[in-house]
C-alpha cells in the first residue's frame, strides 16, 4: 500500500493492528516486558488508519499537545526518525510516555475513527518511533542555547523534574537534579515494574539528559540533607523546581494493619523494583516469598495492578484484586486491566476489607471483607459504595498489599513553611505558571495534583520551566 | 561513591567508621540517622550517626556486624569506599534544659546515646550516662561518655566491669536513692528500652527510646518502617526514630522485626560461604605466590627484572 494514494475507505478497512506481546502463560513467569513492539510493517499499516483530519481532535486529547497527526503520517510514509523527531518537539520522554500514558482517555478517546470503527493506535505508534529511534542509534541531541549564566534547582527525578530539566538545560540554563534516592527516576524506577517500563529506556532518556550537561546529584533528600532556602540562599540557584512526587503510603486504618505481611504497595514494588529482590539472594534486598502463597491487593488503580502482576510473576498460587467498586470504576487502565485477567489475576469486586487477621506468631492468615453495593454517585461522578449488611466473609490471604493512594510527603512543608499547601498537603500553585507562593520556587507533578499520571507530571515540568525561563531572565542577576 | 576516611574496631565485632559525606556532616543533628548502601547489590540499611566532623566533612558511625550488610562494611577500611550515604535522616532529639537527664545506651546503643548525651550537655543539662554491655570488652566510648557526663556509670551482665547488673537495674538503684530525674534516653536492644520504659513508668519518668524497625528507603516512602505508638501509625524515619517509651507498642515492633528472618539467615549465610570460598583462593594465591618467591633465584634475569 502506498500512503501518499489510499482512499479513505481503503484506510478505513485496515483493522487496528495488535502490538505483538508475550504470551499470558510465558509471561507471568519472567520480568521482561508484556508488549514487544511493532515491526516496521505494522507500524505503517497501522499509521494508514489514521485520516488525517483536517482538525486533528486528537490533538487537544494530548496534556502536551503532541502533532500526532503529522508524525503519523510520517510513519505510513516510513519516514520512522522524523516521526521521533516531531514527537520530541512536545514530548521529551516518548518512549516512556507510549508505553504508561492512558491513551485511551486522552488521544484516542478523542480519535474520530472511535465513533464508526477503534481508534488509531496512537500510543503505540508514539512507542514505536521512539524505539525505532533509539534501537537504530539515531538518537539526536537536540541543540542547546548559549548559556544564559543562570542556574536552577530540580528536586525529584521522575518525570515532572526530568521534562523540566530537559526544557531548561536546552534554554541555555545550568540544571542540577537533586534526587532523595540511590537511582534516578523516580516513580519510573522504584514504582512501574520492568515488565511494563523496561528500566534500560529511562536510564537511556537520563543519559541524554546528561549528555546536554544536566548535573544529576543522587543521595540528597529534599528538607533534610538541603532545604529549598539553602538552595536559593547558599548555593545561589535563581529558581528551585519541586517535583518530589506522592511518595507518603496511605494505609486504611483497620485493625491488623501492622500484622506480618501487610504492605504498602509502594513498600512492595519498591522492594521488587528499585531493589531488585526478586534476584534475591544475588540482590541483597529480600521481600516476602510469593511462591505457592494467596496475595490481596487491595485497590483498583494502576499501582494495584502493577503490584498484583508483580506477585503474580513472583509465583503467587492466588493473586487476587479486592476493589470496593465495579469494574467500570476502576481507575486504571484497560489496557493493564486486560493484561491482568488473561494474566490469571483473579477480581474480587465490590468487597471491602474490614480487618486483617493474624495467627500467633502475627502472621497475616486472612482478611475479613464485607460486600458492598453501588449507590448514588458521590463527588468522583462514580457511585458510592454501600456495605451490604451482614455480608462479611474472611478470605485467607498469606499476603496483603495495600494501594489505595499516596499522600504528600511532609518534609518540605516542614522545612520550608513559607510554600503554602492544600489541605491534603499538596503544594498550592498557580497552573499557568506552576509558581508556589514563594518566590522563585515551581511545583509540578504529583505532589501538586495528588497521585496522577506520568504524562501530567510531564507536562507540569514543561509548563513550570517556560515560566522559570521567563522569570530569571527577566530578573537581573546579583 | 564515598570514601572511608578511618576505620577501627572498638570491640570485638564493634568498628567505628568515619565516612566523608560533607552535606550530612554540616546538617547532621543529635538523633538522626543515615541510610547505607555497601554495594551495588546491597540493600539499604539505616546507621544512627555518632558524630560529624563538618569542618573536615567527615561522619561517623559504629556498626555492630549482625547480618550480611553489616559484616560487609565492617571489613572496610580506610581508603575504601561504599556505594550510597543518605542523610541525615529522621527528626533530631528534642533537646532542651530538662535539668537531671539520663542517657542509657545498652551494647551498640551506646554510640547512639553518646552524641545524644553530648547535645544534653551542652543545653545546660545534669548528665547522667548508663553504658551497658555483655561484658567488659564489650564496653565502647568509656571515656566519650564520662568526658560529657555529671555522672557515668558502667554496667556489666557479667560483672567483669563496673556495675554488675542490667542497665535497667542501675537506673532503679538512681531512682531509688531519691534523684530527681526528669528525663531519660534509652538505646539499645528492643528488650532493654521496653524494661526500661517499665522501670519509669511508675514515675511518670519522661522516657524516650529511638526505635529501630526495618526500612527501605527512610525518607517516608514506603511504610515499611511503621510503628504503634498510642495505637497510631507512624513511620519510624519521618516521624522518629524518637518516640516516647510509655507509649511504643514494643511487641508489635518486635514481631515485625522477624519478617524477614529466614531471608537475612540465608542471606548471611550465602556470604559467610563467599568468604570461605575468597579465603581458600586467597590461600591458594599465597602458596603459589612463596613457590614463586622460592623458585625466582632460578628465573632468568629478564623475568628477576618483572618481579624485582
Amino acid at each position: 500500500m502506498d500512503a501518499q494514494h489510499i482512499t479513505t475507505k481503503e484506510r478505513l478497512a485496515i483493522p487496528r493492528q495488535e502490538m505483538p506481546a508475550q504470551s499470558p502463560g510465558v509471561r507471568i513467569h519472567n520480568f521482561s516486558e508484556v508488549h514487544l513492539g511493532y515491526t516496521p510493517e505494522l507500524a505503517r499499516k497501522e499509521a494508514m488508519r489514521c485520516i488525517q483530519c483536517k482538525d486533528p481532535v486528537c490533538v487537544k486529547g494530548c496534556p502536551v499537545n503532541i502533532k500526532i497527526d503529522q508524525f503519523i503520517k510520517m510513519i505510513a510514509e516510513g519516514n520512522f526518525l522524523g516521526a521521533a523527531k516531531k514527537i520530541k518537539e512536545d514530548n521529551v520522554l516518548p518512549a516512556i510516555c507510549g508505553r504508561v500514558c492512558p491513551q485511551e482517555d486522552q488521544c484516542e478517546k478523542m480519535c474520530i475513527l472511535t465513533k464508526k470503527h477503534e481508534s488509531v493506535a496512537i500510543g503505540n505508534l508514539e512507542r514505536f518511533a521512539a524505539d525505532y529511534e533509539r534501537q537504530t542509534g539515531n538518537v539526536e541531541l537536540p541543540s542547546v542555547k548559549p548559556s544564559t549564566g543562570k542556574k536552577v534547582a530540580v528536586i525529584g527525578s521522575g518525570p515532572a523534574g526530568l521534562s523540566c530539566a530537559n526544557d531548561l538545560i536546552q534554554l541555555g540554563h545550568a540544571v542540577t537534579v537533586f534526587e532523595a534516592l540511590h537511582e534516578l527516576g523516580g516513580v519510573l524506577v522504584y514504582g512501574i515494574p520492568e515488565f511494563r517500563l523496561p528500566k534500560e529506556i529511562v536510564k537511556g532518556e537520563i543519559e541524554g539528559l546528561k549528555q546536554l550537561g544536566v548535573v544529576f546529584v543522587t543521595n540528597a533528600v529534599a528538607g533534610r540533607s538541603i532545604t529549598v532556602d539553602e538552595l536559593l540562599q547558599e548555593e545561589h540557584f535563581d529558581a528551585v523546581f519541586i517535583g518530589v512526587g506522592a511518595g507518603l503510603p496511605w494505609f486504611m486504618g483497620i485493625p491488623g494493619e501492622n500484622l506480618l505481611g501487610v504492605y504498602s504497595a509502594n513498600e512492595f514494588l519498591t522492594r521488587v523494583n528499585l531493589m531488585k529482590s526478586y534476584q534475591f539472594p544475588e540482590n541483597d534486598t529480600p521481600v516476602f516469598n510469593c511462591k505457592g502463597k494467596n496475595v490481596a491487593v487491595f485497590g483498583g488503580g494502576n499501582t494495584a495492578l502493577d503490584a498484583v502482576r508483580t506477585a503474580k510473576r513472583l509465583g503467587a498460587e492466588h493473586a487476587y484484586i479486592v476493589y470496593r467498586r465495579s469494574e467500570a470504576e476502576m481507575p486504571a487502565r484497560l489496557e493493564e486491566l486486560h493484561h491482568a485477567q488473561k494474566e490469571g489475576i483473579e477480581f474480587m469486586l465490590l468487597m471491602n476489607p474490614v480487618e486483617f487477621i493474624g495467627n500467633d506468631q502475627q502472621w497475616l492468615t486472612g482478611v475479613k471483607c464485607i460486600r458492598m453495593d453501588l449507590g448514588e454517585p458521590d463527588d468522583s461522578g462514580r457511585r458510592r459504595p454501600v456495605p451490604i449488611k451482614d455480608s462479611e466473609f474472611i478470605l485467607p490471604i498469606d499476603m496483603a498489599i495495600i494501594s489505595i493512594g499516596n499522600g504528600s510527603n511532609p518534609l518540605i512543608k516542614q522545612t520550608t513553611p513559607d510554600i503554602d499547601v492544600s489541605k491534603r498537603d499538596t503544594i498550592v500553585v498557580d497552573m499557568k505558571t506552576m509558581a508556589t507562593s514563594k518566590e522563585n520556587v515551581y511545583a509540578g507533578g504529583d505532589i501538586v495534583t495528588g497521585g496522577a499520571t506520568v504524562i501530567l507530571a510531564m507536562g507540569a515540568g514543561r509548563t513550570a520551566a517556560a515560566a522559570i525561563h521567563e522569570k530569571v531572565m527577566n530578573t537581573a542577576t546579583n | 561513591m564515598y570514601k572511608i576516611v578511618s576505620a577501627q574496631f572498638l570491640a570485638e565485632n564493634i568498628k567505628k567508621i568515619e565516612i566523608e559525606a560533607p552535606r550530612i556532616a554540616k546538617k547532621r543533628k543529635a538523633g538522626q540517622f543515615v541510610m547505607i548502601r555497601v554495594g551495588q547489590t546491597g540493600e539499604r540499611i539505616p546507621l544512627t550517626i555518632a558524630g560529624s566532623d563538618p569542618e573536615k566533612g567527615t561522619i561517623t558511625i559504629i556498626v555492630q556486624g549482625m547480618g550480611k550488610s553489616t559484616k560487609e562494611l565492617n571489613l572496610k577500611e580506610a581508603g575504601d569506599t561504599i556505594n550510597d550515604i543518605v542523610g541525615p535522616l529522621g527528626a533530631p532529639s528534642h533537646i532542651e534544659n530538662f535539668g537531671t537527664a539520663i542517657s542509657i545506651g545498652g551494647g551498640v546503643g551506646a554510640a547512639i546515646a553518646y552524641p545524644t548525651a553530648v547535645a544534653l550537655k551542652e543545653a545546660g543539662n545534669y548528665v547522667i550516662t548508663i553504658n551497658g554491655a555483655r561484658s567488659k570488652d564489650l564496653v565502647i566510648l568509656e571515656n566519650e561518655m564520662s568526658a560529657v557526663s555529671d555522672e557515668a556509670y558502667i554496667t556489666t551482665d557479667d560483672g567483669s566491669y563496673g556495675f554488675h547488673g542490667f542497665v535497667t537495674q542501675k537506673l532503679q538503684q538512681l531512682i531509688d536513692a531519691g534523684k530527681k530525674i526528669d528525663y531519660v534516653l534509652a538505646i539499645g536492644p528492643i528488650p532493654m528500652m521496653k524494661a526500661i520504659a517499665e522501670v519509669t513508668r511508675p514515675y511518670n519518668i519522661h522516657t524516650v527510646v529511638s526505635l529501630n524497625p526495618i526500612m527501605v528507603d527512610g525518607t517516608g516512602m514506603c511504610g515499611g518502617c511503621r510503628v504503634t505508638v498510642n495505637n497510631e501509625i507512624k513511620f519510624a524515619c519521618v516521624d522518629g526514630p524518637e518516640f516516647d517509651a510509655h507509649l511504643v507498642d514494643f511487641k508489635n515492633l518486635t514481631d515485625r522485626n522477624k519478617i524477614y528472618l529466614p531471608e537475612e539467615k540465608q542471606s548471611a549465610e550465602a556470604y559467610a560461604h563467599k568468604c570461605n570460598l575468597q579465603k581458600q583462593v586467597y590461600a591458594t594465591i599465597g602458596v603459589y605466590n612463596a613457590i614463586i618467591m622460592t623458585f625466582m633465584p632460578f628465573f632468568s634475569l629478564p623475568g628477576r627484572a618483572f618481579f624485582g
